[in-house]
């Protein structure tokens, strides 16, 4: 290359200069203004090409070392990279490299098992951000809460964030859940996600009841009054539930008891709401919530939309099976 | 027509919800329903023709013979996913700019709230205490839909409809399944939200919520329109009674299965079949019992010490 040249060549026009002028002093040192002298020319000889070779690096920064440690991979235009850049990405190899050309059509899945991902992840978000202001104690939590509202910087949009978030992704997954079942998408080999997603569906009704009591207002505590009321008819394991009392089941040993952590919504139901809401479920619904996205994965990606099957084409009745196998 | 009071209820912010539901569950179902509609077409015409059937894509969607099947889901699944993300941000921003999130009065256990509503996704049960008592309502009822749900998969033996929207390969278990969403649950948050007031009595949408309202009823129990009296008698009268509503019930709907589903009797097990019938009786249970509340004033059918069904 050119700027290699000018390199060289600048060298060799230094050495021979150096022998030359190499008046050399007699202790084998040299003076201090050959030395600048010296330094300035190779400067000048050096300088544009490391210049040139920054400046070039720079055109394409994913040559340069910072780049290729991030990246695993080139970037560019091949089929071959747009497939590496979805798989060697821990975020995003969720998704295969490829997918059946008419699943990405939004009246198929109507979009709502990622919408609700993205709510959750949302809500995560600004749930960690209340955190930092919420106090879980009968004389903090309201005060928290109009503090919340009236002084902490963009509290107000906050908590209504967190709030709105809530509701839309309950509202979210029962799309989601009526869309799978829609499309007949439970059916072999999913039939096991589908559970997966029930036990989803069920988590998200706690996490959103459970954030209910945590204001300490007047709807939350009725809310959860009236809800919590339903503990004691639990047959078997409620005070007032069938055969509850015959167990030996009283308001201080029944399951409201264990749901409330005393007889009555007070300050520790809402410890008890506290943790459940912001630690025990979150982790919970993660940990079905990967599972979901892997079984979607293992079970041969989203299920459709599949080409029709005719009537005439259905498996063989069970009776003419097992006949056929006796 | 107190409009002041409708637009009361339907502007509570933890109300928005709901209000935006009923649009949003009637949108998705007319895309459903239009793509079940097409495939319908579709199949009927396949089933016509056997010889387009073994040639043709199969999809209601364009194809041409040269185009690929899958494509990459960097870009094309992507996009939309971002696409998803900022369009959902954006209207959870304008939500939380205009719309405040309720905060009452702090938690005060001797000042009852009237009506005291639990969070919207639970008024369809909250909806059902009016006919059934608590331990039914709320604990044995939210238990059986779980279980329903998940057993689904199980007891649905049909393989036809297994990614594509149809409505006449799965009839049944769409209109199954429609039912206990929309009827049973869905239109019983609407009520919950827009039709319960104080004392959890019934006001028409526009009607002033009147908070000294007293309705004067007189709820029987079912044995006593037959005069029976002694506790051991309603015990074994509603003993029977629910017994026969199962046997009788099941006989009628095994009849009826298998004379307009055949192909789905032979399919499926006996223990299936009886999950499924099980199932199936105790969600009818729920607008019969109502029915009989709201025509008879009947309160209980089953009385034992116990409990009371
Ligand atoms: C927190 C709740 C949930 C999340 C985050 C979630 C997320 C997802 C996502 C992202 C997909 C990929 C396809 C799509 O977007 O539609 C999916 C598929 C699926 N989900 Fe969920 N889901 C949840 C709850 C549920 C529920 C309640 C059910 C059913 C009761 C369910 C059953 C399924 C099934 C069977 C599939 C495979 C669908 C197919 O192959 O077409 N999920 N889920």
């Amino acid at each position: 290359m050119a700027d290699d040249d000018v390199k060289v060549s600048g060298d060799g026009a230094r050495s021979p200069s150096n022998a030359t002028n190499g008046g050399a002093p007699k202790n084998g040192k040299k003076g201090i203004g050959i030395i600048v002298k010296e330094e300035v020319e190779a400067f000048r000889a050096e300088m544009p090409g490391k210049v040139k070779e920054q400046i070039e690096s720079v055109k394409d920064p994913t040559k340069t070392q910072l780049y290729t440690s991030i990246f695993r991979h080139k970037r560019d235009e091949t089929p071959r990279n747009r497939a590496l850049g979805v798989l060697s990405n821990v975020f995003l190899h969720l998704h295969p490299a490829k997918i059946n050309r008419d699943s990405v059509r939004y009246p198929y899945t109507w979009g709502m098992g990622g919408i609700t991902f993205y709510l959750f992840i949302v809500l995560t978000f600004t749930g960690v951000l209340l955190m930092f202001y919420y106090h879980p104690t009968k004389v903090q939590a309201f005060r928290d809460v109009l503090y919340l509202e009236h002084d902490v910087p963009f509290g107000k949009i906050l908590r209504n964030m967190h709030r709105w978030a809530a509701h839309l992704m309950v509202i979210a997954v029962e799309l989601h859940m009526f869309r799978v079942f829609l499309t007949g998408s439970y059916k072999k080999p999913r039939e096991f996600n589908w559970n997966v997603g029930v036990i989803l569906l069920v988590l998200t009704l706690l996490l959103s009841f459970t954030g209910y009591l945590l204001p300490d207002d007047q709807l939350g505590f009725w809310a959860v009054t009236v809800g919590t009321n339903m503990a004691r008819a639990t047959p078997l394991l409620g005070n007032e539930g069938p055969f509850g009392s015959q167990l030996g089941m009283t308001p201080y040993n029944d399951v409201r008891f264990g749901l409330l952590g005393g007889s009555i919504v007070d300050a520790n139901a809402l410890l008890r709401a506290y943790i459940w809401h912001c630690i025990a479920i979150p982790i919970i619904a993660s940990v079905f919530m990967i599972v979901h996205f892997w079984r979607v994965r293992k079970d041969g990606g989203i299920s459709g939309p599949a080409p029709v099957m005719l009537a005439s084409e259905a498996d063989k009745p069970r009776r003419a099976q097992s006949a056929a196998g006796a | 027509m107190n409009w002041h009071q409708l637009w009361t209820i339907a502007t509570t912010p933890d109300n928005i919800p709901i209000t935006a539901l009923l649009p949003l569950v009637l949108f998705y179902l007319w895309l459903a329903f239009r793509q079940a509609k097409g495939n319908d077409e579709l199949i009927a015409q396949l089933e016509a023709d056997p010889a387009l059937a073994k040639t043709h894509h199969r999809k209601t969607w364009p194809f041409r013979p040269g185009w690929q099947k899958e494509v990459h889901v960097w870009p094309f699944l992507l996009r939309m996913e971002f696409l998803a993300a900022i369009i959902v941000t954006a209207i959870l921003m304008v939500w939380s700019i205009t719309m405040s999130a309720p905060l009452e009065e702090p938690a005060n256990p001797n000042l009852t709230m009237n009506p005291a509503k639990a969070p919207w996704y639970f008024l369809g049960l909250q909806e059902m205490l009016v006919y059934f008592d608590p331990w039914i309502a709320g604990v044995v009822m939210p238990t059986l839909i779980i279980i329903g749900l998940m057993v689904i998969p199980y007891i649905d033996t049909n393989p036809l409809g297994s990614g594509y929207y149809t409505l006449k390969q799965r009839k049944f278990s769409i209109g199954t399944f429609c039912f206990g969403f929309l009827i049973l649950w869905v239109s019983m948050i609407i009520i919950g939200t827009f039709i319960r007031g104080p004392g959890w009595q019934w006001f028409w949408p526009g009607q002033t919520w009147d908070h000294n309202r007293l309705i004067y009823e007189v709820n029987r129990d079912l044995p006593d329109l037959f005069g029976i009296t002694s506790n051991l008698g309603k015990g074994i009268f509603g003993a029977i009674v629910v017994g026969g509503y199962f046997a009788i019930g099941g006989f009628v709907m095994t009849a009826l299965f298998r004379r307009k589903m055949p192909r789905d009797w032979r399919r499926m097990s006996l223990l299936q079949y009886q999950i499924m019938m099980f199932l199936m009786l105790t969600m009818v249970a729920l607008p019969i019992k109502m029915l009989l509340r709201l025509s008879l004033h009947i309160k209980y059918v089953w009385i034992t010490p116990w409990f009371n069904v």
